[in-house]
């Protein structure tokens, strides 16, 4: 069950999908209610999200900090676009590094699978430069070293 | 990392992923860079100006040459962001099965 799919569409989409166990309601409000979130957009093992601002409306702001517990961590920001309570949700965000990587539109869709739901995030990067670099380092062979994720980023030396 | 910006801005070029991708498999000078790519010595010496200002590369100073290599260090920093997606996204959706679970229990 719920297994994670990550598929590449035209140059700038990812489209990631992946069953869930609930119906769309529940799923929805796990991704829009702050106090739901907290307990699980943490990536990896022992980090937390001191802070988390979801206004789930258009033109509402998101805004994640995450903290390793070591003085270490980063924060997120985006604006909502198109909200659909539980159904769909469009936004765009960035990730402050402290500087911001590029923006990255997504919409989420979640839809009744089953019992269940399916929910489906695709994901549009500036160009196909930035989605190739995250594909390449981190979406296909996220455990590989560097050097190896960067060959990846190869293209013909000649047009 | 302090040039997010100017290492993408990088490695929007393909000429520019490609030197990198060469680089990868170990350190090389202009002449030996310029020799598959069929550009020209300043051709390729203008992308790695840009590419050492950006922080992705590394040159050092060997008589008259100055072989190019990657620098370990900006790499594993554009990773920092990059690398994060897919183990994130598996860690975080094993994570919202739970609360659902928990959700579900609750009502």
């Amino acid at each position: 069950m719920g297994k994670l799919t990550l598929k590449t569409e035209g140059d700038t989409h990812v489209v990631v999908t992946r069953h869930f166990a609930a119906p769309p309601e529940a799923v929805y409000r796990a991704h829009t209610e702050p106090a739901l979130i907290q307990k699980w957009l943490l990536g990896p093992e022992g980090w937390t999200m001191p802070v988390c601002i979801n206004e789930a409306r258009p033109g509402g702001k998101i805004r994640y900090e995450w903290s390793d517990g070591k003085g270490g961590g980063f924060y997120l920001t985006g604006e909502f676009i198109e909200v659909v309570p539980f159904s769909r949700l469009v936004h765009v965000e960035r990730m402050h590094m402290p500087d911001p990587t590029p923006d990255n539109h997504v919409e989420t869709n979640f839809a009744p699978d089953g019992t269940g739901t399916l929910m489906t995030m695709r994901m549009t990067l500036p160009d196909a430069a930035t989605r190739a670099a995250m594909l390449a380092t981190g979406m296909e062979d996220g455990m590989e070293a560097s050097y190896a994720r960067l060959d990846a980023l190869s293209v013909p030396t000649r047009p | 990392m302090s040039n997010l910006d100017a290492a993408f801005s990088a490695l929007a070029d393909p000429t520019r992923r490609a030197i990198l991708a060469r680089l990868a498999l170990g350190e090389a000078t202009v002449m030996e860079l310029a020799e598959p790519f069929e550009m020209t010595q300043p051709a390729i010496s203008r992308h790695l100006k840009v590419l050492e200002g950006a922080g992705l590369i590394l040159r050092r100073v060997e008589g008259t040459k100055r072989p190019c290599r990657l620098a370990p260090t900006a790499i594993a920093e554009i990773d920092q962001w990059l690398g994060m997606l897919r183990q994130t996204l598996t860690a975080n959706y094993n994570r919202l099965d739970d609360v659902l679970a928990a959700m579900k229990t609750e009502e």
